[in-house]
């Protein structure tokens, strides 16, 4: 009876529950047990797209928070990658060879990114408590750029121009029992770096997708719901609007800059420019989100793993020179020169496209799919 | 005092380029209550489109730009038919991410078609120069001025003073109110994406030509174009005028810091002029929210 009958939502206590079904405990259990061994089943090169994916993951859940939950539209993800990525090198040990920077633990230097994020989004959320929509858009926008120029000049921090080489191990040593992340040995099998950033990652997605869960499932969570919908009703029935807005940008941020430490260790090597920390890739964090589903955090996973694994799959499955059937119009070229689409190209313009098109028919997103399966099977054999 | 006469001149070039895409924002919010990225994107497509016309079909100039002009348009009003038209009444942070994805499809769009071209547009004016007194000014800034002088000045009549005008002005003030007065808000829409479409059209077509201190032919002006934000915040989103106004102040402070900095604070580097734009938006946005000129949003209980 009690299995059974809460696929049905029949009360408060159930809608707010964490896990309110059985099979939705058992996915998890299994989920995890994935998480564990897929870097065991993978070659270097999927587990460097799923290490991408996780870290995209954690970010996008913070995006979320402040946009599909508060409302609050922005395009400043890559300020934040950028200081959580710089805080890696220069607090991580990644410049200790030039005499730079400290070379500190990795939870230290993730604590680090945690509290500076967390500082300087809630001096960008000052600021953004008295703009809303579109402005919010056009200030956050301008923060990519004042933040490019700020990693360009500042070079101690970020080593300018010539940019900051990452750190080459992530060791936490607890006395008894030592692990370096970036060179795993785990039953005593030496994993490659990028299945031991895999795992980091992932579990931090755990964490920070249970952590904002909780936020948004409760009251807190209710009171950015209500200043998402109406911020003037809101701030009516008695929700602070400073408390909330501002919270939502330090606790969005902080997850950002955390995600940055992880984005910093994943490429190893930083440079400061529009390629890599430019607008595109704020973009592609809302891209993230809105294919995942706006306002969802296991769509935010979902969109993380379609969208970070997109380049890998268009190297892997696409030729090399490829021309549209029948008509022979040259479609994809790895040649510099020769008309047609680099794969590169073809990545960004997917991106797009999955924007444009996820927006205007399936605004809920990935997420939204999903839920239209599970009512699908939930309600069977009467599905309509 | 050559030094300063010269970089206004460059900054008002810019400023005016500036304000054209501004006017183009300014258009489109005020008919549909959208903030369209993509008109970087525009920019950039028309000026590449002009460089077709003109150095592969061997158009003349001002052929190549009418050509350019018109698919511009075109493709403004197509993506506002399309796609934008079935978005109305969802939220505007969907509706602007979907302005951002169409200015994402640019540049992969352009650089597959383009590649790098090896020469930029060439103008008639091309790259002489005028002297008045001491200081040397480029032709291209002169027509720079002059012809969004006069694209401008044609927006403003038809604006003021035609049928279509009023019907965008009544738009903007309450659609319903405005297709309840037999007005075709459908066609007011498109027409409003075109407009910008060919605003956005001369604007690529000067900064390819060398107007301001632009670097050609390239599709990093899509960058110099969202600029032109700071423009319409500092005139305030939905006042045509005030997108004039902030376009020059914008130009000018930002050639104006580019050419002194250097001089008096070395450490911050010529980059700095890229930034002060946005600066000078963020001082405004926390003085004046709806900047200079823009009308203040009445929030509704």
């Amino acid at each position: 009876m009690a299995g059974a009958s809460r696929a049905m939502i029949r009360n408060y206590a159930d809608d707010l529950r964490l896990f309110p079904t059985a099979a939705k405990r058992v996915s998890l259990v299994a989920l995890i047990a994935l998480y564990l061994l897929v870097p065991w089943l993978i070659n270097d090169e999927w587990a460097s797209v799923l290490a991408l994916a996780g870290v995209v993951a954690i970010g996008a859940i913070g995006l979320n928070l402040l946009t599909g939950y508060t409302g609050q539209p922005s395009l400043g993800m890559a300020a934040f990658i950028g200081l959580g990525a710089f805080i890696a090198g220069y607090f991580g040990g990644g410049r200790i060879a030039d005499g730079i920077g400290y070379e500190f633990n990795v939870f230290v230097y993730l604590f680090i990114a945690l509290v500076a994020g967390g500082v300087v989004g809630f001096v960008i959320g000052l600021p953004a408590l008295r703009l809303r929509g579109n402005y919010l858009v056009i200030v956050t926008l301008g923060l990519v750029f004042v933040a490019l120029y700020v990693w360009q000049k500042w070079t101690t921090f970020t080593g300018g121009n010539e940019g900051s080489p990452m750190p080459i191990k992530a060791d936490v040593s607890l006395g008894f029992w030592s692990i370096d992340f970036l060179k795993p040995t785990v039953l005593g099998k030496d994993l490659g770096p990028k299945q031991g950033l895999m795992y980091l990652a992932w579990g931090f997605v755990i964490v920070t997708a249970l952590l904002v869960k909780n936020i948004v499932r409760t009251r807190p969570g209710r009171a950015l719901q209500a200043v998402r919908d109406r911020d003037v009703a809101a701030e009516v029935v008695g929700v602070s609007l400073f408390r909330y807005k501002v919270g939502a940008f330090v606790i969005s941020s902080a997850i950002a800059t955390f995600a940055g430490v992880l984005y910093g260790l994943y490429l190893g090597y930083l440079t400061p420019d529009q390629t890599s920390l430019g607008l595109v890739l704020s973009i592609q964090f809302l891209a993230v989100i809105v294919v995942g589903g706006i306002g969802t955090i296991y769509g935010s996973i979902l969109g993380a793993i379609l969208i970070g694994a997109l380049p890998k799959i268009i190297e892997q499955f696409v030729p090399d020179n490829w021309n549209l059937p029948v008509l022979g119009w040259p479609i994809v070229t790895n040649n510099a020169g020769a008309t047609g689409f680099s794969k590169g190209a073809l990545a960004t313009i997917i991106y797009a496209l999955l924007i444009i098109v996820f927006l205007v028919f399936e605004p809920r997103g990935l997420a939204g799919i999903w839920r239209r399966i599970q009512a699908y099977f939930k309600t069977w054999p009467f599905s309509y | 005092m050559t030094k300063f006469f010269s970089l206004l001149a460059d900054g008002i070039a810019l400023g005016a380029v500036y304000a054209l895409v501004a006017l183009g924002f300014v258009v489109i919010f005020r008919a549909t209550g959208v903030i369209n990225f993509a008109q970087g994107g525009l920019v950039v497509f028309g000026a590449f489109l002009v460089y077709q016309a003109e150095q592969t079909w061997g158009l003349p100039f001002w052929v190549s730009a009418l050509f350019a002009a018109v698919c511009v348009a075109a493709i403004g009003a197509a993506f506002e038919g399309l796609v934008l038209r079935r978005m109305i009444g969802q939220p505007i942070f969907a509706i602007i991410l979907i302005t951002i994805g169409l200015f994402l499809l640019v540049e992969p769009i352009t650089t597959t078609i383009w590649h790098n071209p090896p020469g930029g547009i060439e103008t008639p004016w091309g790259l002489s120069r005028v002297t008045i007194g001491d200081v040397k000014i480029l032709q291209v800034n002169i027509a720079t001025v002059v012809l969004g002088a006069i694209v401008m000045g044609g927006f403003f009549l038809l604006f003021q003073y035609t049928k279509v005008g009023v019907g965008m002005r009544a738009t903007a003030v309450d659609q319903e109110a405005a297709l309840a007065q037999g007005i075709n808000v459908r066609r007011i829409f498109a027409l409003s994406w075109a407009i910008a479409g060919v605003v956005a059209v001369v604007a690529g077509m000067m900064l390819a030509g060398g107007a301001g201190p632009a670097p050609g032919l390239s599709v990093s002006l899509a960058v110099i174009a969202l600029r032109a934000f700071p423009a319409i915040i500092l005139g305030g989103l939905d006042s045509p005028g005030g997108a004039v106004v902030g376009g020059l102040i914008i130009g000018v402070a930002e050639v104006m810091t580019k050419g002194y900095i250097p001089d008096l604070i070395p450490s911050l580097g010529p980059e700095f002029g890229d930034i002060v734009p946005y600066l000078i938006m963020l001082v405004i946005l926390l003085v004046r929210p709806f900047g200079l000129f823009g009308t203040t949003e009445v929030r509704r209980v």
